[in-house]
């Protein structure tokens, strides 16, 4: 039997192979391997489609639809989206002495019952500038009261809008109550200058939606107000989603307000999210004492109010009259937010920190440094994500809470939450008015609803060996 | 016992289970009335309230000396009859003005309520409604003893008052709700908790509390000791709900819970298309933007005020901004119903008016750049509610479209609006007045250098001297020459922009007749109202 | 265990004083007078006003003042309603908030627990997806948008059935209660919900519920005994702060349902400055706030052994 005797060829270096056999898929971070199958997670990619596009809305869209969002045009009050409508140009308004009687006494007396007026009609043209009534004088009356309704009167009970009074020497009333291109019903009633006579006629009539040329100039339609002649017809702003309360476009508004929600909606949940998990993390990791003072101050934040110092802030930070005030806000939400994130994370990481694989991980000399970012964190991440996806709308809404009481971003500035507050107020009127901001707000949170469940699947390591 | 069959399954009915215990908006059977509130009110103790709810509530439950009638005529209330002279006011009670509790109101219990509002003490807010009676600014100031107030009982039915001037209208002052008596025995028995409960209250009106659950509801039965108790219908008010909320009170008078319910901008539509019984009525109040006069400010420069002016169209305001029926187009800080010498003052002495004119208004800018330098942003001061929001991006839009002022909007809660006004931290403040005492002068003496409510110290000595001379004079042309005179100056300087009157729309359920709306006093004032079947 | 618990509650008492301070710090930093009205008065009645609070005196004794105060129990007088205790006002105002509160946390704590489980076990199928699409509604819309359409929807109702069947308003009864609470605790149990989703799908795969069921044990114990059981915990974490919110967050809906509870107080009382109402109700909700948190983290302690009180 002979021994191995070693040559000089035993001790050349082998040739490298190209190939070798291969038992291991190619080394992921953990993050890297979250993203591998986030990309895969069909939801979370329209999601983030959406937030993108959320992005090019509030960002790109003022480019390309630039109008004012402060613009008023108390012409178009409240307009429900429709498309662009044609008005007819007319004179300036003038001020009108209606029609008097001279040598107008009151009447001695009142009477039981009086007959309907007679001769109501209009003095001329109704349009959307002024309507101008006119009637003959009812014998033993002292006063007129002119009514609008929208609809057909069922009776003396349906009149409509009060719009005013006469005096018994004055047979015309000129309404200019924000009027609008439609059918109109206007009823007149006699009184005894306190009291109605139970009776009344009746006037059906549509005023011309109307404009004069200098309107037209303001409103940049034309450039000179001689260009258009009384009687001729122009095209009026073209708003695709509506008006507002005081004519302003709801579509530009809508663009120009994303900027405070958006802002708001997702950098201060992000920013009290983080204080949060890095807080409770801290506390329910070292566990004992530090974990009970620690815990004992988020308990002291809770239960500031949240008001009193959301004021104090806004003064703290020298904000003046009509600067926007986002950064207190910002400040106060974040300050003042964290503790439910950090007594939530805190409460995970207690019941983490008791699994077997911490443990064994421990056992294998892994620092804490490692623990709490390869093992701890991720495995907090879902109820995390959860929290995160709601403190979004929360935070739109406490904006829009402070917009209400007078705290939150100054006027004209609009923002979602705050233009939610004034649509619900007209929501069966106008519902425009509210359903685009709330929808708006839908789908923001709906985007980062099922982006968090992306994420969540996909940053749960014991999901990783389904794939 | 024979129990038949439907009755006895009554408790055990849906409608049974599931119905609500609340009354209706009107019973005619009862004649209750079930009414909502605004908000609870703050103070019920005659001598310290200042609010509308508070008065409402005490008026229905107090009486002074004098009373409204419903069209606004002074009519005999706890006094059958009195005189009056430069000098002195006598008063007459009535033998058969009792308290809830039976014992009769004298003359001792006005003398004491009005001894308590002027007691520094009480510190009443509205203790300055007292000084055209002797000595009462002076007790007020705590120079004199409150003993010494010039309102004394001669026995007890002879209440005679000494005046410190010649009050014109010292006689309708009384109606107001600081004027109400209260009796000693029984408001040194409760101390501190006089007003608190409906058991710490002494009533002597047609009605009296019998509950009052705070924030809830307050309820008011026919006061059977009220002197004129033959003429009450109503034998409860029920305020069953307490909420500012308008939509939520137009839903519970949908519902037919409540039989009144003030309207807003936002909700008259709803109720126009439920086909309910629109009512309008002007509350009194003025509208006004108020200028900062103060030495620095910009708005201390008078064409730059006159620019405002011009460029203001107070017809778009009422029309286009507030919207509802019933406002006034702002012409005057006098409102229309100010009584002149004959007629009213508005129709003897017409408000001058600046109309809508650009070209004028671009003049003044121009004066105004040339005195200033430049126009800085001016600070526009508004409350939080959402109608003065509304109205602040209006003058906004206004300003910086047409003149190219540029406005910033202050939005501030209710005390921190009046410390800035009290210290001057604003260009513009939206401001309004409604009046205490039905006479030119509780709103003629605003802008008097010395009124501490002329929050933009505004400061004329001429104007001083007309506010003067209308305290001072019996003589009504006198009083309203110069008064005549100030309404020009409030112009030509334009101390202030008059916005426009107060209109509101309300609901009314049509069984209730005889409610009262007034511009002074409880309002609305259900007193003499009844239910009709 | 009573050791724990008398610790808590001592460091209870020392959170509360905190708060008591850091909100009279803010309280005085913040500008404005609570004495002012829209009626100027004379510097004579200021003064006699400044002394009926014991606002003449330096601040430091004001604190010190209320610090004594708040020790025997006593809030001193509003300064908007002028002859009401604090005291008053909370004792009669706390209860309606408190019940409106527990009421909707309990609409809310059985609403997401079910609907979490029901969500978890039909992952991403229909019920998932139908549940999903309704929480996502849920805490999109804010609450005051809630509040009016839940009347707008009692007044249609009575109105179909031509009779009072449900209240629009006000406050009595448990029918009164029923639709403001649920709007209250709608928000709560659309995050609960959530939650309880995620936690379930966590939970489903840990290593005793698959030795469970390797022993044999039915489903329904499974999903009872073990599932649900670990699955709560983020949960009842959250219930604690959640509680206090919610009885103290109920502004709007106290507003449209014309309820009379604290939260009404509590937003006028910040708006109107009134120091002391402010004060009262702050400390107050703190110390409801602090002892809430501590029977949720004993209550912790009895659900999931794991977790030392210690």
């Amino acid at each position: 039997m002979s021994l191995f005797e070693p040559t000089a060829a035993d001790f050349e270096p082998l040739a490298r192979q190209e190939k070798t056999e291969q038992i291991t898929r190619p080394s992921l971070s953990y993050w890297q391997d979250a993203w591998v199958r986030l990309k895969k997670n069909t939801r979370a990619i329209i999601s983030l489609g959406i937030i993108v596009l959320l992005g090019l809305f509030t960002l790109i869209g003022p480019l390309l639809w630039s109008v004012n969002p402060a613009l008023q045009n108390l012409d178009q009050v409240s307009q429900a989206p429709s498309w662009a409508k044609s008005a007819v140009v007319i004179a300036p308004y003038q001020s009108w002495n209606g029609i008097r009687l001279d040598n107008y006494t009151s009447p001695a007396r009142t009477f039981t019952s009086l007959p309907a007026p007679t001769g109501f009609s209009t003095a001329d043209t109704p349009t959307t500038q002024r309507v101008r009534l006119a009637w003959d004088q009812v014998p033993g009356a002292d006063g007129y009261n002119v009514y609008r309704n929208n609809r057909a009167p069922r009776d003396f009970n349906d009149l409509g809008l009060p719009l005013g009074s006469t005096y018994g020497d004055e047979l015309s009333y000129e309404d200019r109550l924000s009027l609008e291109p439609r059918e109109y019903y206007y009823s007149l009633v006699p009184t005894d200058g306190y009291d109605e006579y139970e009776v009344y006629s009746q006037l059906i009539l549509t005023p011309a939606l109307a404009l004069t040329p200098d309107e037209a100039v303001e409103r940049e339609l034309i450039t000179d107000p001689h260009e258009v002649n009384i009687g001729d017809y122009l095209t009026i702003e073209f708003h695709p989603l509506g008006t507002d309360y005081l004519g302003r476009d709801m579509l530009a508004r809508l663009m120009e307000g994303a900027r405070v929600s958006l802002f708001i909606g997702i950098v201060a949940p992000f920013l009290f999210v983080l204080v949060g998990i890095i807080y409770g993390g801290f506390a329910g990791y070292f566990g004992g004492q530090v974990d009970g003072l620690l815990m004992r101050f988020a308990e002291f934040v809770v239960a500031l109010p949240f008001l009193l110092f959301m004021i104090l802030f806004k003064i703290a930070f020298g904000i003046g009259p009509g600067e926007s005030g986002i950064m207190p806000m910002l400040l106060a939400l974040v300050l003042l937010s964290w503790p439910s994130t950090a007594r939530l994370v805190r409460g995970q990481v207690l019941q983490i920190r008791e699994e077997g694989y911490i443990e064994a991980a421990r056992l294998l000399g892994a620092t804490d440094h490692y623990l709490v970012l390869r093992h701890i964190i991720p495995n907090t991440m879902g109820v995390i994500l959860v929290t995160l996806t709601f403190a979004v709308p929360a935070a739109i809404f406490t904006e829009a809470f402070l917009s209400f009481i007078g705290m939150g971003v100054a006027p004209p500035t609009p923002s979602w939450g705050s233009m939610c507050n004034e649509g619900v107020k007209t929501m069966l009127s106008h519902p425009h008015e509210l359903i685009f901001p709330a929808l708006l707000i839908s789908i923001t949170v709906l985007a980062f609803n099922l982006l968090g469940d992306g994420l969540t699947e996909a940053l749960d390591s014991k999901m990783r060996s389904r794939d | 016992m024979k129990i038949s069959l439907p009755k006895f399954f009554l408790p055990f009915s849906l409608a049974y289970c599931l119905g609500a215990q609340a009354s209706d908006a009107v019973d005619f059977e009862s004649q209750t009335l079930t009414i909502a509130l605004t908000q609870e009110p703050p103070q019920l103790n005659s001598a310290k309230a200042t609010d509308q709810v508070s008065g409402t509530v005490l008026g229905h439950l107090m009486q002074g000396l004098v009373r409204y009638d419903r069209r606004g005529n002074v009519i005999p209330g706890v006094a059958e009859r009195w005189e009056m002279d430069e000098k002195t006011a006598t008063f007459w009670l009535r033998e058969d003005a009792k308290w809830s509790d039976g014992r009769p109101v004298t003359a001792h219990d006005f003398v004491f309520a009005w001894q308590r509002v002027v007691d520094p003490k009480t510190a009443s807010e509205y203790a300055f409604i007292l000084a055209p009676i002797k000595n009462a600014a002076e007790i007020n100031e705590g120079k004199l003893p409150v003993t010494q107030l010039g309102a004394v009982a001669l026995d007890d039915r002879t209440l005679q008052v000494s005046l410190a001037r010649p009050t014109a209208y010292f006689v309708k002052l009384t109606v107001f709700n600081t004027f109400y008596p209260i009796r000693q025995d029984f408001f040194e028995s409760r101390g501190d908790q006089y007003a608190a409960e409906a058991k710490d209250l002494l009533y002597n009106g047609p009605f009296k509390l019998t509950e009052w659950t705070h924030s809830a509801s307050l309820k008011m039965v026919k006061n059977e000791h009220y002197w004129d108790s033959e003429n009450i219908s109503l034998n409860a008010i029920h305020a069953d709900y307490i909420t500012a909320d308008t939509r939520a009170r137009l839903n519970l008078y949908t519902d037919g819970k409540i039989a009144f319910t003030r309207l807003d901008g936002e909700t008259y539509k709803d109720a126009l298309s439920q086909r309910f019984r629109i009512r309008r009525f002007t509350t009194g109040s003025t509208f006004f933007l108020e200028y900062n006069h103060r030495p620095g400010k910009p708005t201390g420069n008078r064409n730059l005020r006159k620019a405002i002016q011009s460029v203001f169209d107070p017809d778009e305001m009422v029309n286009r901004v507030l919207a509802t029926p019933g406002n006034l187009r702002g012409e005057s800080l006098f409102p229309v119903w100010i009584k002149g010498v004959k007629d009213k003052f508005r129709k003897e002495y017409p408000a001058p008016q600046a109309g809508y004119n650009i070209k004028e208004a671009k003049r003044y800018l121009e004066l105004a750049v040339k005195e200033l330098g430049s126009i800085p942003p001016l600070v526009l001061l508004v409350s939080d509610s959402p109608t003065a929001t509304k109205q602040g991006e209006y003058i906004q839009g206004v300003l910086l479209n047409k003149l190219g002022i540029e406005l910033k909007i202050d939005v501030q809660t209710f005390k921190q609006r009046l410390a800035k006004m009290t210290s001057g931290e604003f260009d513009i403040v939206g401001a309004g007045w409604g009046p205490d005492f039905d006479d030119i002068l509780t709103f003629g003496d605003l802008f008097a250098s010395w009124n501490m409510n002329n929050r933009g110290r505004y400061n004329n000595p001429e104007y001083d001297r007309l506010v003067r001379l209308t305290m001072n004079s019996t003589d009504p042309k006198t009083r309203m020459d110069a008064m005549g005179k100030a309404q020009q100056i409030l112009f030509d300087d334009a101390v202030v922009l008059p916005q426009y009157e107060q209109g509101v729309i309300y609901l009314l359920n049509p069984k209730i007749k005889g409610v009262a709306r007034r511009v002074i006093g409880p309002d609305p004032d259900f007193t003499y109202a009844r239910i009709v079947p | 265990m009573l050791v724990y618990t008398l610790k808590r509650l001592f460091a209870g008492v020392i959170t509360v004083w905190f708060i008591a301070t850091a909100t009279f710090i803010a309280m005085h930093q913040v500008p404005g007078d609570p004495l002012m009205n829209d009626k100027a008065v004379s510097a004579e009645i200021r003064a006699n006003l400044e002394a009926k609070y014991g606002l003449d005196k330096p601040v430091t004794e004001q604190y010190f003042i209320f610090l004594g105060n708040m020790l025997s129990g006593d809030f001193g007088i509003s300064f908007t309603q002028q002859n009401r205790r604090v005291n008053d006002i909370i004792r009669d105002h706390f209860p309606i908030s408190a019940i409106l509160g527990l009421l909707a946390i309990f609409f809310a704590a059985t609403g997401g627990v079910l609907w979490g489980a029901l969500t978890a076990i039909y992952r991403n199928r229909l019920p998932d997806i139908v549940i999903m699409f309704l929480v996502i509604l849920g805490i999109s819309v804010p609450s005051f948008v809630f509040a009016a359409l839940g009347q707008l929807f009692l007044v249609n109702l009575n109105s179909l059935f031509g009779q009072s069947i449900i209240p629009v308003a006000g406050w009595g009864t448990i029918w009164h209660m029923l639709m403001p609470s649920m709007v209250l605790g709608l928000g709560t149990m659309a995050l609960l919900t959530r939650l309880m989703r995620s936690s379930m799908l966590e939970v489903v795969n840990e290593d005793y519920i698959k030795t469970a069921r390797a022993k044999g044990l039915s489903p329904t114990r499974i999903f009872f005994r073990h599932q649900l059981r670990n699955a709560i915990l983020p949960v009842i974490t959250v219930l604690g702060p959640q509680i206090a919110a919610i009885t103290t967050g109920g502004f709007v809906v106290e507003l449209v349902f014309a309820i009379p509870g604290l939260g009404r107080y509590f937003v006028q009382a910040v708006q109107q400055l009134d120091y002391t109402v402010i004060m009262g109700t702050t400390v107050f909700y703190g110390a409801f706030l602090v002892l809430m948190v501590i029977i949720v983290d004993i209550l912790y302690g009895f659900i999931d052994p794991r977790v030392r009180l210690s």
